[in-house]
């Protein structure tokens, strides 16, 4: 079985903070890290591969330096690293993106199975997944929360659904994108494991590289347009009251009341 | 293309705001090398708006795409059968408003099994009409059928916008849609207004640290989801009646390839789904113990609220993790949000700032909660919720 990851370097959105004079993010010094929900696919591929031998590759898509998470990911154990990088296609949004990203898994050629995490912690989108597979025509199982093989071929895997869980087999290959679980921690490599990652094959590629058709790629490929950013409308610091309980309490019944929650 | 025009003064403040060292300065004049992406930070950045970013507009036939289509998601009852979710009647009320901006109609896509009959509250809260495929292999929602219907029905009517709501059906069929159709998405929008005839789409981005205006001029339909609890509701108008379009969508084996083998609904969510509740009570570490939740359960009752619980709470066993509120659990904007306990860590923020009340309750003065927080109290979260509850409980 061969295993696609699809990772993303971003920027730790925790720790992206506002110019509270201008509104606009401060962005210097901010970390990049690999995206948490990707962090995860990454586990389940790795988990799979314990299983099953499978291979894992990982594929990102970013500026040279995105090098970085997918050397992490090699460190972690995943067997081959591509990152697709290529001025062209620099603004792409979620549908190039996932064009993109789709060639490049018909270029690793005979993937079985391919992991991502349900968004990226920068965009929130949660569309990227969804588009790959849409692209290579092959089923899509979406917010998973565990994925285990089956024998002939199949996997089954447990998806949110609003209010509760399902639980959905279907046969390979097929895309599914990986939920946080709620006591994530990530895991980072030993020295030797990220010595031994030097030696793992490790490629950039360009659009020519993946028979991308360059006119559905970048800022131009893109049905979206970003008209404007700005920062949110500021909460105004609250009203903050101190004193003893009974007038706090006294005091959130009168706030009750002014905001018509109780009469 | 991103060009520097002769406007550049030097500054080189550009070059510490590229998150990905993209800029360089070549003597007095900004230059971006390989390693630019086109994310606008720099744009935004330069003092005497000297970059600019070019694109050529995808320029696609839009003309005779015309009205506003809601995406109906339906939501299980116990003992079988389903009902209108909330977000659907939201979406209505949004899409009215556009669709009267417009001057176009109003209209809902409707699919399940033996659903026919909700076509007439879809009728009542403004849809026109109502595309439906009633099918027994439809009865639950599963992408491949969904997506089918739903983009046969686009091909063929051709509507201008198309709304779904932004839960994991909506966020599952929407990005499927849009691919295959090769036509913007903006996802988990707060916001949507009309712009010179395009749908004017705006989202949080960065964890909610920034508000991002997104339109698909080149493009139709124009697509987003649009969060619950964001969007007013109308108040239905009982009787009106809509025309009802069938689906001719074959439904064969190739669309069944994921079977769903289990499903579990759990309906008694302590007084209901977080995410659609209006008033929610939460608890974080500060509420130290069970009891210190069961006294946020009493209070939660009192005001026919639901209890939520920050990422710490939940970790330390307090409450379950589908009521966890935040980045890694859950998002949720209800009228009013009380925070007990809560210091108010980005993670928290991000999955609740969006409610139109806040109060926080909570004994450190410099938790970052209150510079958020509409109303703030600083005192015991215990004490403050158990008095509270036995005053409003008096007052009854």
């Amino acid at each position: 079985m061969r295993i696609a990851v699809c990772i993303k370097q971003v920027p730790d959105s925790t720790q992206v903070k506002v110019d509270p004079k201008t509104g606009t993010l401060i962005r210097a010094g901010v970390p990049s890290i690999l995206n948490p929900y990707d962090h995860c696919a990454l586990e389940a591929a790795l988990k799979l591969k314990e299983e099953t031998g499978a291979e894992v590759v990982v594929v990102s898509m970013g500026p040279p330096q995105a090098e970085e998470v997918v050397r992490l990911a090699l460190a972690l154990g995943a067997d081959r690293g591509v990152l697709l990088s290529d001025r062209a296609f620099a603004g792409s949004d979620t549908w190039a993106t996932s064009y993109a990203l789709s060639q490049a898994i018909r270029h690793i050629g005979e993937v079985d199975l391919i992991l991502c995490g349900v968004m990226a912690i920068d965009g929130d989108t949660a569309q990227t997944g969804p588009g790959i597979a849409c692209q290579l025509g092959i089923p899509q199982i979406t917010f998973c929360d565990a994925i285990e093989p089956l024998k002939t071929g199949r996997i089954r895997a447990r998806r949110l659904i609003e209010g509760g869980h399902e639980t959905v087999e279907t046969a390979l290959p097929a895309l599914a994108t990986m939920h946080l679980p709620h006591d994530y921690q990530p895991a980072y490599p030993s020295f030797p494991q990220a010595d031994a990652a030097q030696a793992k094959p490790y490629e950039v590629w360009t659009a020519a590289d993946i028979h991308a058709d360059s006119k559905l790629l970048g800022l131009n490929g893109s049905p979206t347009r970003v008209d404007r950013v700005y920062a949110p409308p500021a909460r105004e610091r609250g009203q903050v009251s101190s004193g003893g309980t009974a007038e706090l309490v006294a005091r959130l019944v009168e706030i009750l009341k002014q905001e018509s929650v109780v009469k | 293309m991103i060009t520097v025009s002769a406007k550049c003064i030097g500054c080189a403040k550009c070059v510490k705001a590229c998150p990905f060292g993209a800029i360089e300065m070549h003597g007095r004049k900004a230059v971006m090398n390989d390693k630019c992406t086109l994310c606008g930070a720099c744009v935004e950045t330069c003092p005497v708006k000297a970059i600019s970013i070019g694109r050529s507009e995808m320029s696609r036939d839009t003309a005779g795409y015309s009205g506003v289509w809601v995406f109906a998601e339906l939501s299980d009852v116990p003992g079988g059968g389903k009902t209108v979710r909330p977000v659907t009647l939201e979406l209505l009320s949004a899409g009215k408003r556009l669709a009267g901006e417009l001057g176009e109609e109003l209209c809902a896509v409707l699919i399940g099994h033996d659903v026919a009959g909700h076509a007439a509250e879809l009728a009542a809260n403004g849809a026109q009409k109502v595309y439906l495929c009633d099918h027994k292999h439809a009865q639950h929602y599963t992408t491949d059928v969904y997506a089918r219907v739903t983009v046969d029905f686009i091909r063929r009517h051709k509507p201008a916008i198309v709304l779904y709501p932004s839960t994991y059906i909506g966020r599952d069929i929407a990005p499927r849609i849009s691919s295959e159709l090769y036509v913007g998405l903006t996802a988990d929008c707060t916001g949507l207004s009309i712009k010179e005839g395009n749908l004017l789409q705006t989202r949080p981005a960065f964890g909610g640290n920034i508000m991002a205006d997104i339109l698909s001029p080149g493009t139709r339909p124009q697509m987003a989801t649009v969060r619950p609890n964001v969007m007013k509701r109308n108040e239905p108008e009982p009787g009106r009646q809509a025309e009802i379009i069938k689906s001719e969508t074959v439904i064969d084996e190739q669309l069944l390839r994921v079977k769903v083998v289990e499903r579990h609904v759990d309906h008694k969510q302590s007084g209901g789904k977080i995410d659609e509740a209006e008033v929610i009570v939460s608890g974080g570490r500060g509420m130290k113990n069970e009891r210190g939740f069961k006294l946020l359960a009493r209070l939660a009752d009192e005001l026919g609220g639901t209890v939520g619980a920050s990422r710490a709470a939940v970790d330390m066993g307090l409450h379950r993790k589908t009521h966890q509120v935040g980045q890694s659990g859950t998002t949720v904007s209800p009228k009013l949000y009380v925070a007990c306990g809560i210091s108010g860590a980005v993670q928290h923020v991000v999955g609740m700032s969006g409610s139109d009340v806040i109060i926080a309750v909570n004994k450190d003065p410099n938790a970052p909660i209150f510079n958020i927080c509409k109303y703030g109290l600083v005192g015991d979260a215990h004490q403050i919720v158990e008095k509270l509850t036995e005053a409003l409980k008096a007052k009854k």
